[in-house]
């Protein structure tokens, strides 16, 4: 992504049809594109050849712990919203082989050269997930000069990140696990975006946000919006902050978790967690790895690989001395105060996008809001009036 | 080649498989490394492996895995004399770790089965309990799965003979299972998998087949049964009989699995 601006943006109205002109002109361009399809009954984002695998004619249905994809007479796509996978896998795969070697006499020799990642088009990020990509370029230093002074920037992130386009589709439809509109993310993505769409039915509104965005644009079939067209995709984003599924209020929260760190409800959440770490694992922000290494029988060969590990695993910080976190209460306090507090101090942001994934892939239904409502309710000390740490929202 | 011990010059270390009660499968799981069999061989010196091979070396071992529960008083016996043979004694396999599936016995009267299955049940000598190896002898390391997998066997042997500690992780199958992506069969469609509270190391195969995973790894560490036991049978409608029996399926003789599913079955009776 390349030349991406914060100010004013051209708008378009691209018809249903165009959308395939879309995917093809992505793919002339050699780009990798990666859209939501329907995989098993679950929205997952996946490697798409033509523009009918996107999913489309389904809706989903979730809770605390239930997904269910029903099927829509809407024949459109992105009448759905979030699936139990975010773009994060395709910039921070789940498994990569860092490098492998040899010993040659007393030397390791290197075999491997770094992995090169597609050039990826990813059509249909939610704004939830734009943000958390963008939550994502700080920890591991893509166009953050800050990050990457303050520790190592992860290779093939900021490769895979450099050569990637983004396409955001904006939400009119909003699950009851989500809380975006709390966390500043969404229902409207603002920034970082190449293309963002908002669907209007016969079509979309597109605006570009990069050059390259707007390449794309040149190529297709698109026409000037009338004025109720775009007045009409501002309304189904406003409607759909009012039918948020769920809120948070970010106000001061680390020092309520500061004030609340021994509260009974921690206990209680303990009792529930499974310490499964289903939530770190779906959560687009959630970065933690492992790294083992691995040697060949028959030569002497090792590779290096990392893995997604979760500070929820009893293993993830285990240490001579044990676990440093060796309880469900600690491991899950430590997530939470990570995702909402912590991440401030460590990189100048919230860790939490409110995309809800949490929530709905929990296999018990472990919630996020209500833990800190709880909290809060339960607070004997009233700091609405301090300064408060961090704005609230995001990158703001 | 008959069945007589050739004594051979190795400087290889020495591996032996053994065999207690169990359906080979484990065994079969080394037989089918295929890709990798030679380079075991080449490894290590194959000393006494019966399914194998007829040759025997003989001990000590360097390496021994044994397959198998201890079930029969001649095995309750010959567990001793592996134990004496073998320098690291590897458990593999959920017979070898838990009891496995025939420790169903244990929780009914071995002679009442023993007749309603057997005609002449008195040449049958048997053991009231199926029991794992390591509560007859020390076990050095203990590998799940009904039956194992074969890269985490490979793993085992490679991270021995190189000196290292094998990367055997004690998470729970979701790890994996949300690793390769895969829809969660629990949350997207309401099947009771046991993927919350059992054991890594089969690279999440049931879920890749858009089905529970029924906990043939065992238990993770340090499970909350209780948690998952409340959605299974609240929300997904599962019975207390079958929590039990979900339980006991491959690993029920194996904390804390035992003590959960009898807990179920106490809900059960009443
Ligand atoms: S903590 Fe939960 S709601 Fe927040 S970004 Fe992660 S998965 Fe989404
Ligand atoms: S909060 Fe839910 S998903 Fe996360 S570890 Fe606990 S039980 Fe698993
Ligand atoms: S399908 Fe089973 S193993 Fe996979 S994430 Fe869901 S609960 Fe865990
Ligand atoms: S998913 Fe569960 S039952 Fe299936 S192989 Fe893995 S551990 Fe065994």
């Amino acid at each position: 992504m390349t030349g991406v601006d914060q100010g004013v943006q051209d708008v378009w109205f691209l018809s249903m049809q165009g959308l395939g002109h879309m995917v093809s002109t992505l793919r002339d361009k050699m780009y990798t594109v990666v859209a939501p399809t329907a995989r098993d009954g679950v929205i997952t984002f996946a490697e798409i050849d033509s523009v009918d695998q996107i999913a489309a004619g389904v809706r989903d249905e979730m809770g605390p712990g239930k997904y269910r994809l029903i099927d829509d007479p809407l024949s459109r796509p992105f009448n759905y919203v979030v699936g139990q996978d975010s773009p994060k896998r395709f910039f921070f795969p789940p498994k990569l082989e860092l490098v492998s070697m040899h010993i040659e006499g007393k030397r390791f020799v290197l075999d491997s050269t770094a992995p090169k990642p597609p050039k990826l088009a990813i059509l249909g990020v939610r704004p939830c997930d734009l943000a958390a990509i963008h939550v994502q370029d700080r920890v591991f230093g893509y166009g953050d000069q800050a990050t990457a002074e303050r520790c190592e920037t992860d290779s093939y992130y900021n490769l895979a990140r450099k050569q990637s386009l983004l396409i955001a589709v904006n939400c009119t439809q909003p699950s009851s696990t989500c809380f975006c509109d709390s966390m500043g993310t969404g229902p409207r993505a603002k920034q970082g975006f190449d293309l963002s769409m908002t669907e209007l039915g016969g079509g979309f509104i597109l605006r570009a946000g990069s050059d390259d965005g707007r390449a794309i644009v040149s190529e297709l079939p698109v026409r000037e919006p009338s004025p109720s067209e775009v007045e009409l995709g501002q309304l189904k984003i406003d409607q759909a902050i009012e039918r948020m599924g769920r809120h948070l209020d970010t106000d001061h929260l680390m020092e309520l978790f500061d004030e609340q760190i021994d509260h009974p409800s921690w206990d209680e959440v303990a009792k529930r967690c499974m310490s499964c770490s289903n939530c770190t694992m779906v959560c687009p922000t959630c970065f933690c790895s492992t790294v083992s290494d691995s040697n060949d029988l028959a030569t002497d060969a090792a590779t290096r690989t990392r893995h997604w590990e979760s500070c929820f695993t009893h293993q993830f910080s285990y240490t001579t001395a044990g676990p440093v976190r060796g309880s469900t209460r600690a491991r899950y306090r430590h997530w939470m105060r990570h995702k909402l507090g912590t991440w401030w101090h460590q990189f100048d942001s919230s860790g939490c996008v409110g995309c809800g994934r949490c929530i709905t892939w929990c296999p018990v239904g472990i919630d996020i809001t209500e833990q800190a409502h709880r909290l809060r309710h339960d607070r004997n000390t009233d700091h609405s009036q301090d300064e408060p740490i961090r704005e609230r929202g995001l990158m703001v | 080649m008959s069945g007589i011990t050739i004594p051979v010059q190795t400087d290889k270390p020495k591996l032996a498989v053994y065999k207690f009660s169990s359906c080979d499968g484990c065994q079969l799981t080394l037989l089918n490394l295929e890709d990798h069999i030679l380079d075991i061989a080449g490894a290590v010196e194959i000393s006494f492996f019966l399914e194998a091979r007829r040759r025997v070396l003989p001990p000590p071992y360097d390496i021994g895995l044994i397959e198998g529960s201890i079930s029969t008083p001649e095995e309750e016996e010959r567990v001793h004399q592996v134990r004496r043979d073998c320098k690291y004694l590897i458990a593999i396999g959920a017979c070898a770790t838990s009891g496995g599936i025939q420790s169903l016995r244990n929780w009914a009267n071995v002679k009442e089965y023993a007749d309603l299955v057997y005609p002449s049940p008195e040449y049958l000598k048997t053991l009231e309990t199926s029991t794992p190896v390591a509560a007859h002898v020390f076990v050095d390391f203990e590998l799940r799965g009904c039956p194992i997998n074969g890269d985490q066997l490979l793993e085992v042997i490679s991270a021995l003979l190189a000196g290292r500690k094998p990367n055997i992780p004690s998470y729970s199958v979701c790890m994996e299972c949300k690793r390769k992506g895969l829809p969660c069969v629990l949350v997207s469609k309401g099947e009771p998998c046991l993927g919350p509270i059992t054991q890594a190391g089969c690279d999440a195969l049931c879920p890749g087949c858009s089905r529970a995973c029924y906990g043939c790894f065992g238990p993770m560490g340090q499970p909350n049964i209780n948690a998952l036991g409340g959605k299974l049978t609240g929300e997904l409608k599962q019975s207390n009989r079958d929590m039990k029996r979900m339980l006991r399926t491959f690993n029920g003789y194996l904390e804390p699995f035992k003590q959960a599913s009898d807990y179920y079955e106490r809900l059960e009776k009443e």
